[in-house]
């Protein structure tokens, strides 16, 4: 039995970040039911509750990928090469606004934007700039693009080609997630339903052509990003990864064959047990999915692999040096709960792009983490722990119940169509703020221990050249280049689309011609059309 | 007669970033405004077209990504040359320091960065949107 505490009462009630509700204590009760066998097991065995590698990072230390792109590709290119000098040891490609939403940079709705949220990819010219002095071979590439996915990795497989690598080796992973376009970031170009065939033929080619890539990256960081609780986070991004599962065994392909190289990305929160827990639920999760709702006999389609990164938008624009105590605890929380790869945003992110300095001080705070700490030298440590464990199981049931709502709803694409994530993360975001604004909720350095006279720290400036420049080369591009061979691509491009044949030669082959980003996904708009979403507030 | 203050809230530019411009909505709506949220990718056009036909007192912008620089000067033409003048306009987003200068001497009234309290927002557009009295 629980005893009362012999303490002055309390009358707080404590929550999570996410509002769950907090006991002061937690004990062998909470884990009454727990059967360790059946619901945590060893790491590396049925259900990977404490992790789906029985040696943890004995065996192979989490991928330290950070993010970064911005200005030209020329720019780019030399902040990689800085980052691998420093220790790095993946590539994560950040692109510009026009490039996420498949548009050239002289297109009238770039304006303002090249360069500034990423780095400007309009061709296969800009993306052998790109990884110039970089062996494709040698590292594994990450790339947040979504929409484009197909456009940009086909334009990645070229340069692998011109290199003289070969496919079959080639690693990395494709963000390659529309449905959470739909739901938090809003970066869609397609209907729901052509976008996600887009989606299964990455897959189907992938398995043949690149078996060693992750096709795509099932994401709860935007999800969480705009506002999702953990819950909700955990349950629409599992959701998610259901509903390509499900298209892709719609598609005629064989689970085994495909499941294997999808993963998921998950957003380091500041509440750590809470986030911890949706890591370890996440995992349990998704192995009886594969298992009970798909059938797949492979143990590989079992394992829920994900990278992290630190929350953005916990960061303050006020006092940014405490941004590197708060990404420092979120990246604890991801090694605890077992990431495979990691992010550490830079502490001046809520004001700008991140600069040299600082995107190496998010670094050193991964090494750090790992060489100085000793967190990373055990299993899932807080494996038995009373409170975690309850936690995972009930963060488990919330999310299980979400999957119920979402099943009746037709699936995940229905449900976006209806705007049903849209609003309960509009929900909670909104209710988050009310608790920041009634100071429920202190944000250290905003609504409490604020400081006066703060002096500016220097940020990164994204001037306007960089949109001449790429303007002048697409000009200079467009006249050198084989224009008919073009035309003869794009047109193979859209007959392709407007039938069923897969997509992904047919844009290998346009990427070789060097038509551009907008150049291509105009010619699938013409298929297609556009989404437009209602808005809901 | 109706004497509440009309808000459009709108994102302009490529950016879907759209959580701060509907906890914003939300928050000027429960403050007793009309507010009409246009939704994403407008284009200045569109917004002061908008803001026209919902006989707006104030624009709210989000802008996030840094085409604020691009984005606002148009908007303010615009509203030059359909003779709204007397439409409020602020911004909401990441705005570098040098910037605000800038956009201040446009005629962009308020500039509210990240971790500014909601309320803040709502009592500066409560003081300073143009008068309702006397419209019909």
């Amino acid at each position: 039995m629980k005893s009362a505490p012999s303490g002055p009462a309390i009358e707080k009630a404590f929550t999570t970040i996410s509002g769950r509700p907090i006991e002061r204590l937690y004990t062998p009760e909470d884990i009454a039911q727990l059967d360790y066998a059946r619901d945590l097991a060893d790491p590396g065995a049925f259900p990977y509750t404490r992790g789906i590698h029985p040696t943890g990072y004995h065996g192979k230390p989490w991928t330290m990928r950070q993010f970064a792109g911005f200005g030209t590709p020329e720019e780019t290119n030399q902040r990689y090469t800085q980052l691998l000098e420093a220790g790095g040891t993946g590539l994560s490609v950040a692109f510009d606004l026009p490039t996420l939403m498949g548009r050239d940079p002289d297109d009238a709705l770039s304006l303002g934007e090249v360069g500034k949220c990423g780095v400007s990819v309009a061709s296969l010219a800009d993306m052998e700039t790109l990884f110039s002095g970089i062996d494709l071979g040698a590292i594994t590439t990450s790339m947040t693009i979504n929409s484009p996915a197909s456009m940009i990795f086909a334009m990645y497989l070229v340069v692998a080609e011109k290199q003289g690598v070969s496919w079959q080796t080639l690693s990395g992973t494709l963000q390659n997630d529309i449905l959470k376009e739909f739901i938090a970031q809003k970066e869609y170009i397609y209907p729901p339903r052509p976008s996600m065939r887009l989606i299964t033929d990455i897959f189907a080619f992938c398995m043949e052509q690149v078996p060693k890539w992750n096709t795509i990256s099932v994401s709860g960081y935007h999800i969480r990003e705009a506002g999702a609780t953990a819950a909700q986070e955990l349950a629409f991004t599992l959701r998610d990864g259901i509903e390509y599962v499900q298209y892709g065994v719609d598609a005629g392909l064989d689970v085994d064959a495909f499941a294997p190289r999808i993963s998921f990305f998950f957003n380091a929160h500041s509440d750590f047990f809470e986030e911890i827990a949706k890591y370890r639920a996440a995992r349990r999760i998704w192995a009886h999915v594969m298992r009970e709702r798909f059938k797949a006999s492979n143990p590989r389609s079992w394992q829920l692999r994900f990278h992290t990164q630190t929350a953005g938008v916990s960061l303050t624009a006020q006092q940014p040096y405490n941004n590197v105590v708060r990404t420092a605890l979120q990246a604890m929380a991801g090694v605890l709960g077992g990431t495979q790869s990691l992010h550490t945003n830079s502490l001046d992110e809520a004001l700008a792009l991140p600069t040299a300095e600082a995107a190496t001080l998010a670094l050193r705070t991964q090494q750090i983490i790992a060489h100085e700490t000793g967190v990373a030298d055990i299993v899932d440590p807080l494996g038995g722990s009373y409170f975690v464990e309850r936690l995972t199981r009930d963060l488990e049931a919330e999310a299980l119940a979400y999957f119920d709502t979402i099943d009746r709803m037709g699936g995940m694409v229905e449900a976006v169509e209806r705007g049903y994530p849209q609003k309960e993360i509009a929900e909670s975001a909104y209710r988050f703020q009310q608790a920041v604004e009634s100071r429920e909720q202190l944000i250290v350095g905003v609504n409490d221990f604020v400081a006066v006279g703060e002096r500016p720290i220097v940020t990164l400036y994204i001037d306007e050249s960089v949109g001449e420049k790429q303007v002048r080369q697409l000009v200079q591009l467009r006249a050198t280049r084989d224009n008919a061979r073009v035309e003869r691509a794009l047109n193979a491009l859209k007959a392709g689309a407007a039938g069923v044949e897969n997509t992904m030669p047919l844009l290998i082959e346009a990427v070789r011609a060097y038509a551009t980003v907008g150049e291509m996904c105009n010619a699938l708009r013409e298929v297609w059309g556009e989404y437009e979403e209602s808005p809901v507030i | 007669m109706n004497q509440k203050i009309r808000v459009v809230i709108a994102k302009p530019g490529l950016d879907g970033h759209d959580r701060g411009a509907k906890v914003i909505a939300r928050a000027l709506r429960d403050a007793g405004m009309e507010v009409i949220y246009t939704g994403l990718r407008q284009t200045p056009e569109h917004i002061v077209a908008a803001a026209l036909q919902e006989d707006a007192d104030v624009i709210g912008l989000s802008i996030l990504s840094g085409a604020h620089m691009h984005i606002c000067p148009r908007v303010m033409e615009l509203l030059h040359q359909n003779g709204l003048d007397d439409v409020m306009v602020v911004v909401g987003g990441i705005i570098p320091d040098v910037d605000i200068p800038k956009l201040n001497v446009i005629g962009v009234r308020g500039i509210f960065l990240p971790g500014t309290p909601m309320q803040e927002i709502v009592d500066f557009i409560t003081k300073n949107a143009r008068s309702r009295v006397g419209s019909v």
